[in-house]
């Protein structure tokens, strides 16, 4: 890519995505009241989105060989243990992710 | 005000380390690849989505046409209008910062706001949700930039520190988990997923998925309450 072909590149890639995040708000965001269905999944789409993030966080997993899920598995379940446990969400991601880097580095 | 930064900065560290760390990453690939300084830190002040900007180099090395890039930012980036629907009433009446916050409504950023962290006042919930957004902000910058000035120095083997991210999602959702009854919300979004992830394969899988959450969602008829 010449290097102007780069910057209108850029420049796409900024109007585009900035388009997704002010459409909602554009559409459904005046003044006016929020129709009840969007108060509704303003609410509870929290909920399915974070699990929806958590899967395409491990999309990447495969069950082929026992390195494809085995450092995601025992991180996240230490993750998962020691914020229950603990409830502290560094504490959490410091542990899951040193155990991660290990197992992937060191092990497998 | 004082406070409020205080909780913004505490609740940012975990993003403080992912985006440092992805940051980094994106600024070394950029430098690896031929590309400037001025390049990382203008992609990531203004586009500011951190996997289009990992496969945006590819796009340049490979010579995409504008339309191709217009398609694939797309298809990424179509989950951010999800945020945008479930932040529509928490963004109301943010005045001035309002287009700010919707600009940099990122997929870490939105988990913060939308935990909705029960230690900030009402009043200050719209200063919370702006420093929130401007700390993740200058993190991500200060990464790319940083992976383009040092990264050839540094000789750290990084590989996997990535799952931080992954981890703080897990966090977050497991935070929304133990604070509420009812499940149903949670479950249909891990399954919806993991359903299309299964049918249509990890590049494509996201815009089913969503589709098939929003329409369960809407016919979903209690709102779960918060203990």
């Amino acid at each position: 890519m010449s290097e102007m072909h780069i910057w209108y590149a850029v420049a796409v890639m900024v109007l585009v995505t900035a388009s997704l995040r002010f459409l909602p708000f554009l559409v459904l965001g005046g003044d006016k009241k929020t129709p009840k269905i969007i108060q509704k999944l303003g609410k509870i789409l929290p909920y399915a989105i974070m699990g929806m993030l958590v899967v395409y966080c491990l999309k990447g997993v495969t069950f082929t060989s026992v390195g494809g899920f085995v450092p995601s598995l025992i991180a996240c379940l230490v993750v998962g243990i020691l914020y229950v446990w603990k409830r502290n969400t560094l504490v959490s991601i410091v542990c899951g992710t040193v155990c991660y880097m290990l197992l992937v580095q060191v092990v497998f | 005000m004082k406070k409020t930064i205080k909780a913004a900065l505490v609740d940012t560290l975990p993003v403080l380390t992912g985006y440092l760390v992805l940051g980094f990453g994106f600024g070394i690939i950029i430098k690896v690849n031929g590309y400037s300084l001025l390049h990382a830190f203008l992609m990531s002040l203004l586009i500011y989505a951190g996997s289009m900007q990992y496969v945006a180099i590819g796009l340049f090395t490979g010579g995409a046409s504008l339309v191709t890039v217009a398609l694939t930012t797309l298809m990424v980036n179509a989950r951010h209008l999800f945020y945008g629907i479930s932040m529509i009433d928490r963004y109301k009446n943010t005045g001035a910062r309002k287009p700010y916050l919707i600009f940099a409504l990122t997929d870490e950023t939105y988990s913060l706001v939308c935990s909705d962290n029960p230690n900030i006042p009402e009043k200050e919930r719209k200063n919370y949700y702006l420093f929130v957004s401007l700390f993740d902000h200058i993190y991500w910058i200060t990464g790319s930039v940083l992976g383009v000035v040092v990264g050839s120095l540094v000789k750290f083997n990084s590989e996997g520190i990535d799952f931080a991210l992954t981890a703080l999602f897990v966090t977050v959702f497991l935070e929304q988990w133990l604070t509420t009854k009812n499940h149903a919300p949670a479950i249909i979004g891990v399954v919806s997923s993991v359903v299309c992830l299964v049918i249509f394969g990890s590049e494509s899988f996201l815009i089913p998925t969503m589709l098939i959450i929003a329409l369960l969602l809407c016919l979903y008829k209690e709102v779960p309450e918060n203990e």
